[in-house]
């Protein structure tokens, strides 16, 4: 028996700005409204998630990506519960599962900075009003796709796939080096 | 840079969208019964139009969804953007 | 300091002398100068050499219009040096080293000036008419030549030091310039509400409010109204103030490029600071406060250093305190030159005379000649100038009179230390331009202004064309208010009122009139390109006649100063010439930027290890220690060979080879895109996209899968596994992973939405190892559990689900190398793991890590092709051998119809075949083409290329992989291909040299 070897994922000290977050469950769900719905039942989340929108309930994030697709994030102990537990509760709706706990990675930038290390290499203006807190989108930082989302005023949770990462962190380091912050 | 209006996702700027040629060219349902010369020309020919343009984009780094815009190519002006399936949004009087 | 150096400056602070260096001098200066006002001040007037004929040059403005003080500013070391930049917006610090450009040995006697001497052998045209035989001899000889002795500053000597910050920025309403009319646009739109970002080329904000007569208090009412703005703008929350900041480009849907320069001024930058960082703006509203450009006037000897911008001239006085003569005379073409003699006599600097150039009555208004006369200045009227002296600083102007009737006669010469001139202003609308707002033609003001607007932008003030600070500033407060209704806030009042003596700057653009139809002496137009009036007119008898040909040919309005101070006159002169107008004539494009800027911004974070991301795989560390030598895939590493103990790379792909071949080779084979298909319209989905027929292949079953584009040529290949009834596995190449899960969600959103589908890619969900080899299955067995390896339970092709060392795991029976094999996917967090426990397993069957060139050698013996490869977008299934894979029942599917397209029948197609060499130790190049027969000589006729050429270990010879014309029917065939040193005979083969029953597969 290995262990897998979780640490290897993301693997870069936390800064006061930066820091890795732990390893995750994680699900990409597509299909139409109704599958969505019995998604967001199986879930247990108050309600759906609106356009470039998320909606969080006891640990559980459906993070809206597209219209008819959602990222399910979950502790990493549900791996094997939460695929299950969506696919009994879809079963009866024409829908795709795909597990991707381990295609992408996950860091939380917060502090008064985010927002300006951020707009230096991602060109979405972040203002509170045109991204305000519980906006997610698939968008871009310099040449690696991210799924960036606001959870705070000041803090960001993005999604990158795993071998883009240490490019992220780094630039993102570079960056802040830079500003000063 | 282009400020594309993805019908999903709202004004989102040029880099998170790929461009896709001419929209509205639809690839025949029956591929077997169409001649040389009529699928020849659903494979090659475009239309390169001084003015309105109706073409495709994907907001490929961001919802993925490919749609379509209607275009000034003398101006780069989007008159419109639409869901792909759509019929292109009547333009009222005269383009720009 | 020289007594060039008077009363006042409001920018210089007196208590801070700064030295530095020009051209090896030493100099000092007062900190707020600037390199031009300082070197001024210690009675430096050369600072440069022209373009082309070397000819000595001085300051002719003092913003960033600057054509000829044009230096290199050394900070340290060879790479940190920059040239180009002007002398007029380098901001001097202590120990700044700046050097002249395009002069040798120095800058007072200058070898290239004897192209001067011979300009009549260098007109425009001069290098196509003259250096056109031999032909090969332009790149040889001439060009390396002409380039060498004209020209600009020398590129850099090393990689750049220092670091580059870029940004995206968004606001309601960006201001480019902060005189008058843009600092009166910030207050009014952020007074509104408005966030607002206010930019200005220059260190010091206010523009020409920085040019006003000081009053008897020592201050002005444009300095005190200044400075109270600029507190006001300090205190604006919503407000970014970015001086020392450029607008050098206008982009679509309104946004900008500003390239903020952050260090360039100071003497010892903090580590780390970037030098210059790149903002890209978005604004919902735009407003160009840019000004308006003095033109110089066209006269023989008008460029002598000493001749001068006349507003240039005031800058110097009123910013810097710096007077730029002791004896000047005034050239005046507009008003405004009055106003600038009465401040430079107020100054205490002697005027000699004021020449006014203007003939036309209605052009003339007595008051400003009356002003001057109360002074007790000498007017000379309806005057033009026939030439100037001194070798490197003007000493004196020869006037004559223009009379009615167009003649000229002399009056006389006048001594003096400045020549200063004003032909009007011109607004600077290049930023408008760019935006694609349309000019138009002002005839009284001889202007191009700002006409309909393409962009949410408006421009204001002298940028428009009005005249005077108050008008700037109504006009500035009316377009911010504007600009802030336009982003939806109500508009909040806002006034500004200066009392100051205003002249107009209207002129007529075009040459001085002189005796006689051609002018004896060189009269320059453009003074960066050194463009004369004698070049326009000659470009034009030799029968140009579009503005766009006249500009390349003569080079007018080119290069860094894109016509700034030459642009009208230019265009006034051609129309002369040509009995048109100046609006028939037309403009040329005004290209971005509007200044030089640094590589270094655009490029900003793209350099070294950070240039693009570098993707590894969850087992590269496993493969470094293992001393791998990485080849690049993409933007992925990959091992590609492994040496041990002084191999090379040969002995070690042969090792790597022979162990696959013998025993047993493990293999990263993570790269492979790979994409679950899922859905209950899976299959009809895979039906309609690749080649295969997939109806029958049952769960756990795998299948070789080709994917065309709808023109019928191969796209991409892999396999395809079915591990549930609606769910797809499909692996791609590592290339071709993006654009093929891109191919597939077109077809599924735009062409089959009838199909419930959904596609998501999982290439970095699993590491992939690859067990290749007669022992595969005994390395593998002891570590998995849940899954029976043999070859009745898991033939070649099946697919199982089961555990590895307790992993999850997903099992293929696949071989990309004609053995038994298998490869493992487990999720990435476990591949390194998995890799170290296999390879622990297979250490009593010798296995052996190999890598992408050994994979390569081992498909290429089999036959299989890489697409990409073999195939170059142009393939048909057929072509490659691969209409096997077609399921040939299916009605439809995705390239098919082209597959029956005349041309795809035809005869004459280039097809995949194998070339075995005559010298068995001989490798072909890949790329090399093929010919039917020996000994042809060029032009040859090509039937074919070689796409794969490898030393093969298994048959212990070469072996290649080509497109041939009918190469299938040319089997056993000698063919040729021609090389450097021969031709080399081939022998035509099928395409798999190794194996072709393929039974080791199935052990």
């Amino acid at each position: 028996m290995v262990e897998s070897a979780t640490a290897r994922s993301l693997e870069f000290a936390a800064t006061r700005w930066l820091r890795p977050l732990p390893p995750a469950a994680r699900c990409i769900f597509c299909g139409d409204e109704a599958a969505q719905a019995a998604l967001v039942a199986a879930l247990g989340l108050p309600g759906s998630a609106a356009n470039c929108r998320a909606v969080s309930a006891n640990g559980r994030s459906l993070l809206w990506l597209g219209p008819d697709e959602r990222l399910v994030l979950a502790p990493a102990d549900q791996r094997q519960s939460l695929s299950a537990a969506i696919e009994a509760a879809t079963a009866s709706h024409a829908h795709s599962l795909v597990d991707v706990s381990y295609r992408q990675v996950a860091l939380e930038l917060h502090g008064p900075t985010a927002v300006r290390l951020l707009n230096a290499q991602c060109p979405l203006e972040l203002t509170a009003t045109a991204f305000p807190v519980g906006m997610c989108t698939r968008t871009i930082y310099a040449k690696t796709e991210i799924v960036l989302w606001r959870t705070a005023l000041e803090s960001f949770h993005i999604e990158v796939w795993r071998s883009f990462a240490p490019y992220l962190v780094t630039l993102l380091g570079d960056v802040a080096k830079e500003s000063g912050a | 840079m282009l400020l594309i209006h993805c019908p999903y996702c709202g004004d989102r700027p040029e880099l998170e969208f790929s461009y896709g040629g001419q929209a509205h060219i639809a690839r025949p349902s029956k591929p077997e019964s169409v001649t040389a010369d009529q699928w020849v020309e659903f494979l090659y020919l475009r239309s390169n139009p001084r003015g309105v343009h109706a073409e495709r984009w994907r907001h490929v780094r961001g919802c993925a969804r490919y749609f379509n815009a209607l275009r000034d190519t003398r101006t780069d002006r989007f008159i419109a953007t639409y869901k792909a399936g759509e019929a292109p949004p009547q333009q009222s009087g005269s383009t720009p | 300091m020289s007594e060039c150096r008077g009363k006042g400056g409001v920018l210089i602070n007196r208590n801070l002398v700064v030295n530095f260096s020009f051209d090896g001098r030493s100099y000092s200066g007062f900190a707020g100068d600037t390199l031009a006002s300082a070197l001024l001040a210690n009675g430096v007037h050369l600072l440069g050499r022209s373009f082309k004929y070397h000819r000595p040059r001085g300051l002719l403005a003092a913003g960033s219009e600057e054509p000829n003080a044009l230096v290199t500013v050394v900070r340290g070391n060879e790479a940190r040096s920059v040239p180009n930049l002007r002398a007029t917006q380098v901001e001097i610090y202590a120990g700044l080293v700046a050097h002249s450009q395009n002069r040798w040995p120095s800058l007072g006697f200058d070898v290239g000036a004897v192209n001067d001497w011979l300009s009549p052998l260098f007109p425009a045209g001069f290098y196509y008419k003259t250096f056109m035989w031999p032909r090969f001899a332009w790149h040889r000889w001439y060009e390396p030549r002409i380039r060498a002795a004209a020209g600009l500053g020398r590129a850099p000597g090393g990689p750049d030091p220092d670091s580059y910050a870029q940004c995206y920025a968004h606001c309601d309403v960006l201001v480019v310039g902060a005189g008058a009319g843009g600092i009166a646009a910030a207050l009014a739109a952020a007074g509104s509400g408005a966030r607002v970002i206010l930019c200005d080329e220059n260190g010091a904000l206010g523009g020409s409010l920085l040019d006003e007569r000081a009053n008897s208090q020592g201050g002005s009412d444009a300095a005190i109204w200044l400075r109270t703005a600029l507190t006001q703008l300090a205190a604006l929350p919503n407000l970014t103030l970015l001086p020392r900041t450029t607008a050098f480009g206008y982009f679509p849907h309104n946004m900008l490029g500003l390239c903020e320069r952050i260090t360039d001024h100071l003497a010892t930058p903090a580590a780390g600071v970037p030098r210059e960082r790149l903002w890209q703006v978005r604004a919902r509203e735009v407003v160009l406060a840019t000004g308006a450009i003095e033109r110089p006037l066209v006269f023989p000897g008008n460029d002598r250093p000493g001749v001068m911008l006349a507003s240039a001239a005031r800058t110097y006085l009123h910013r810097y305190g710096v007077r730029v003569g002791s004896r000047v005379v005034v050239l005046a073409g507009c008003d405004a030159a009055y106003g600038v003699a009465l401040d430079l006599h107020a100054g205490g600097i002697g005027i000699e005379a004021i020449a006014d150039v203007r003939t036309g009555a209605h052009l003339v208004a007595p008051a400003a000649i009356a002003a001057a006369r109360a002074e007790k200045i000498r007017v000379v009227e309806r005057a033009t100038v026939l030439g100037t002296s001194g070798r490197l600083r003007v000493n004196s102007v020869s006037l004559g009179v223009v009379a009615a009737d167009g003649s000229v006669s002399n009056a006389g010469t006048l001594p003096c230390d400045a020549l200063l001139m004003s032909g009007g202003f011109t607004p600077s609308v290049h930023l408008h331009s760019q935006s694609r707002g349309q000019l138009q033609w002002q005839a009284d003001a001889g202007v191009f202004v700002p006409a309909a607007a393409a962009e949410n932008e408006r421009s204001v003030g002298a940028a428009r064309g009005l005249e005077g600070l108050q008008q700037a500033l109504e006009d500035g407060t009316q377009a911010g208010l504007t600009a802030a209704k336009a982003c939806g806030l109500t508009p909040h009042a806002y006034s500004a009122r200066i009392a100051v003596q205003e002249y107009s700057t209207r002129g007529a653009p075009g040459a001085l009139a002189q005796p006689g139809a051609r002018t004896p002496a060189k009269a320059f137009v453009d003074w960066q390109n050194d463009v004369t009036t004698r070049d326009l007119q000659l470009a034009m008898r030799e029968g140009f006649y579009s503005i766009e040909h006249i500009k390349r040919y003569t080079t007018t309005g080119m290069a860094t100063d894109q016509g700034k101070t030459s642009g009208l006159n230019a265009l006034a002169i051609i129309a002369g010439s040509s009995a048109r107008q100046v609006p028939e004539v037309g403009l040329t494009t005004f290209r971005m930027p509007y200044t030089p800027v640094s590589f270094g911004i655009l490029a900003g974070y793209d350099r070294g290890d950070q240039f693009d991301p570098v993707r590894r795989t969850p087992m590269h560390a496993c493969a470094e220690n293992l001393g791998a030598v990485f080849e690049d895939v993409g933007m992925w590493k990959r091992a590609w060979y492994f040496p041990q103990r002084g191999e090379d790379m040969h002995q070690a792909v042969a090792r790597e080879c022979r162990a696959v071949r013998t025993g047993c080779g493990m293999f990263d084979a993570s790269t492979l895109g790979k994409i679950e298909v899922v859905g209950p319209g899976a299959v009809e989905f895979m039906n309609r996209l690749y080649v295969n027929s997939w109806n029958g292949l049952a769960v756990g079953r795998s299948r070789y899968g080709v994917l065309l584009r709808d023109d019928g040529f191969v796209y991409d290949d892999g396999v395809v596994a079915r591990l549930a009834d609606e769910r797809f596995h499909v692996t791609t190449t590592t290339g071709g992973a993006a654009r093929v899960l891109g191919m597939m969600e077109d077809y599924r959103q735009t062409e089959w939405t009838d199909l419930k589908v959904w596609l998501t890619s999982t290439t970095e969900q699993w590491a992939v190892i690859a067990v290749q080899g007669p022992r595969a299955r005994e390395v593998i067995a002891p570590l998995i559990e849940g899954c029976d390896l043999s070859a009745a339970a898991l033939p070649h092709m099946a697919v199982a689900r089961g555990t590895i060392c307790g992993a999850p795991m997903l099992l293929f029976r696949v071989s990309f190398t004609g053995e038994l094999g298998f490869e493992i996917n487990v999720p990435a967090d476990y591949g390194a793991a998995i890799w170290e426990a296999v390879r622990a397993a297979g250490q009593k069957y010798d296995i052996v890590p190999y890598g992408t060139e050994a994979m390569h050698v081992l498909r290429a013996e089999k036959g299989y092709i890489i697409v990409g490869q073999e195939t170059d977008g142009t393939c048909t299934p057929d072509d490659v051998g691969l209409s096997w894979a077609i399921g040939k029942s299916k009605p439809d599917f995705v390239g098919k119809r082209s597959l029956s397209r005349p041309a795809m029948l035809a005869s004459g197609r280039k097809q995949l075949v194998g070339l075995l060499t005559a010298d068995p130790h001989v490798l072909l190049d890949e790329g090399a083409q093929v010919t039917a027969t020996a000994g042809q000589v060029a032009p040859m006729k090509l039937i074919g290329h070689v796409t794969s050429s490898y030393r093969s270990e298994a048959l212990g010879r070469s072996i290649a992989l080509a497109m041939v014309v009918d190469g299938r029917a040319r089997q056993g065939q000698t063919l040729y291909v021609p090389m450097p040193g021969g031709d080399l005979p081939v022998q035509v083969t099928a395409p798999v040299f190794y194996d072709p029953q393929g039974a080791r597969l199935n052990g």
